[in-house]
């Protein structure tokens, strides 16, 4: 493979970028493989990369029904934290930001990750409290928090409301500042790169259509472009876990419902890294370009259209202009959205299933982003190993029936209690 | 903007209604023994498919009625309306 440098860059400019070689192949599939990976996105091309490089995997296929970067994994607002209170969740997401944090050069592709931190703003006393709970729980896993009361915020983020009329004033913040961004198109361009070096085959406009179990054992998948056998299949499919269930006949703790983004006109650097509204659901970061990426909640309801309606860009945005008023002057450049796999609890399930052979990565809700590496490489591992590494034994899908939640925040598919 | 039949009040904009879930899903008996995977089924398990699904809505900015809602997930065509005690067939 040709390795991306300064020098690879110089050579092709000379033949004015013509001859750069393809990234990955275009294969077609074979009739055969040890692993399939039914889901093209972020968390199947970090699957079938870490079965390749850490398990010696490489008869591996990723089968995508639509193209390589054209789900979640090109549609979420890039943000990477590991601000998490309960364990499982803080020590599972630290993994991954150090996974994070040499993946630009593990890759050999500029991932941009750029960790200029999270803010979590408070907003009552009781807020603050909370924070501080958390803050020092990430701190006894080894995660960097920091309590920062109203001044120190102001220094941070000044065009903030911090007028006394303001409805919810800002008492404090939580901050992590090694969390940050990455781009997240880039993410998945290095993975699946790396991955097609290493001999898996990424078949896109491929879409699954059912599965061969006997006698409880998979076999196989079949697809729209022919059946193919598999000793071992992993579902990797985020927005589409529901449906690829319903063809093995489960039934899942998965709701699926639409999310919806959007960013602003660009404008010059105002916003450092990430900041979140404590009294609404409504997050936002400045990108590269200079835009304002934000977000927030649900539409609500269960959907499987990748574009939502209008009032809840409005809802999200209301609470945006409660805490930063310069937000009304931009004009909005776009609004997409992506659908989710909501988990009743909020956080995700990777796991082995009933089915032998059958693994299960699934229940991302709004953060799959972050997880790409750790998720990749537990699952992998769970994959190759044929039982779940201690990072994700509790992320197991038999959490709900024996009340071992990881109800993080109290948020999951039930928007309207939260 | 989903534009949602309430059958008490007639048509009626999104904003006016709150989300309830899958209809479909019924509570175990009263006073009767739950095994745990029934309750673990009526709790968290869902279908969730693609296509036809009955739900159910609160009219909570208007009579504040639940009714029941028959969309589609992938397009959001609303196909019929009904109150909660009336069947969708």
């Amino acid at each position: 493979m040709q390795k991306y440098s300064v020098f690879s860059l110089i050579k092709n400019a000379f033949s004015n970028h013509q001859n750069w070689e393809v990234a990955w192949k275009d294969p077609t599939p074979k009739s055969e493989y040890d692993v399939v990976i039914i889901g093209g996105g972020g968390h199947g091309l970090a699957t079938a990369y870490y079965l390749a490089k850490e398990h010696n995997i490489r008869n591996v296929a990723i089968i995508e029904k639509g193209w390589i970067g054209g789900g979640n994994v090109g549609r979420n607002t890039t943000i990477i934290r590991s601000n998490f209170m309960y364990d499982a969740n803080a020590r599972f997401n630290e993994f991954g930001m150090d996974l994070w944090r040499n993946l630009s050069q593990e890759l050999n592709f500029n991932v941009m990750f750029s960790p200029r931190g999270i803010l979590n703003l408070a907003h009552s006393d009781a807020q603050m409290n909370a924070y501080a709970r958390r803050g020092n729980s990430m701190r006894l896993n080894g995660i960097d928090a920091k309590l920062l009361d109203r001044d120190e915020v102001k220094k941070l983020i000044p065009m903030a409301d911090f007028s006394d009329e303001v409805r919810f004033p800002i008492f404090g913040g939580l901050m992590q500042p090694s969390a940050g961004t990455a781009r997240h198109d880039a993410v998945a361009w290095g993975y699946a790169r790396q991955a097609d070096d290493m001999g898996v085959d990424i078949i896109q406009h491929c879409e699954v259509t059912g599965f061969d179990v006997v006698n409880g054992k998979i076999k196989g998948i079949r697809t729209s472009r022919g059946d193919i056998k598999a000793k071992k299949v992993g579902l990797c499919v985020a927005g589409s876990t529901n449906i690829l269930a319903e063809k093995l006949n489960m039934t899942l703790p998965i709701e699926t419902h639409v999310l919806q983004a959007c960013v602003s006109e660009p404008v010059k650097p105002l916003l450092d890294g990430v900041v979140t509204f404590g009294a609404g659901h409504f997050y936002i970061s400045q990108s590269d370009k200079g835009e304002m990426v934000m977000g927030g909640d649900l539409d609500g309801y269960n959907s499987y259209a990748q574009r939502g309606n209008l009032p809840t860009i409005q809802h999200v945005l209301t609470g945006g202009l409660a805490l930063f008023p310069f937000l009304s002057r931009l004009k909005m450049l776009r609004t997409w959205g992506g659908i989710m796999d909501m988990s009743m609890d909020g956080s995700p399930i990777i796991d082995k299933t009933h089915i032998e052979g059958l693994y299960l990565n699934c229940g991302w809700c709004y953060g799959g982003f972050k997880s790409t590496p750790v998720s990749g490489w537990t699952f992998a591992h769970t994959i190759a190993q044929d039982q779940v590494h201690e990072l994700n034994s509790e992320l197991r899908l038999n959490r709900f029936s024996t009340g071992h939640l990881l109800d993080e925040k109290g948020l999951g598919t039930k928007t309207w209690i939260g | 903007m989903l534009y949602i039949k309430c059958p008490y009040c007639g048509f009626r904009a999104q904003k006016e209604f709150s989300y309830g879930g899958d209809a479909t899903v019924k509570r175990p008996n009263i006073n009767e023994e739950v095994s745990s995977e029934d309750w673990d089924n009526f709790v968290y398990m869902r279908k969730s498919p693609r296509g036809k699904h009955i739900e159910l809505w609160q009219h909570i900015a208007g009579c504040r009625q639940w009714i029941k809602v028959q969309r589609d997930t992938a397009t959001h065509e609303i196909f019929q309306t009904a109150k909660v005690t009336e069947e969708i067939r």
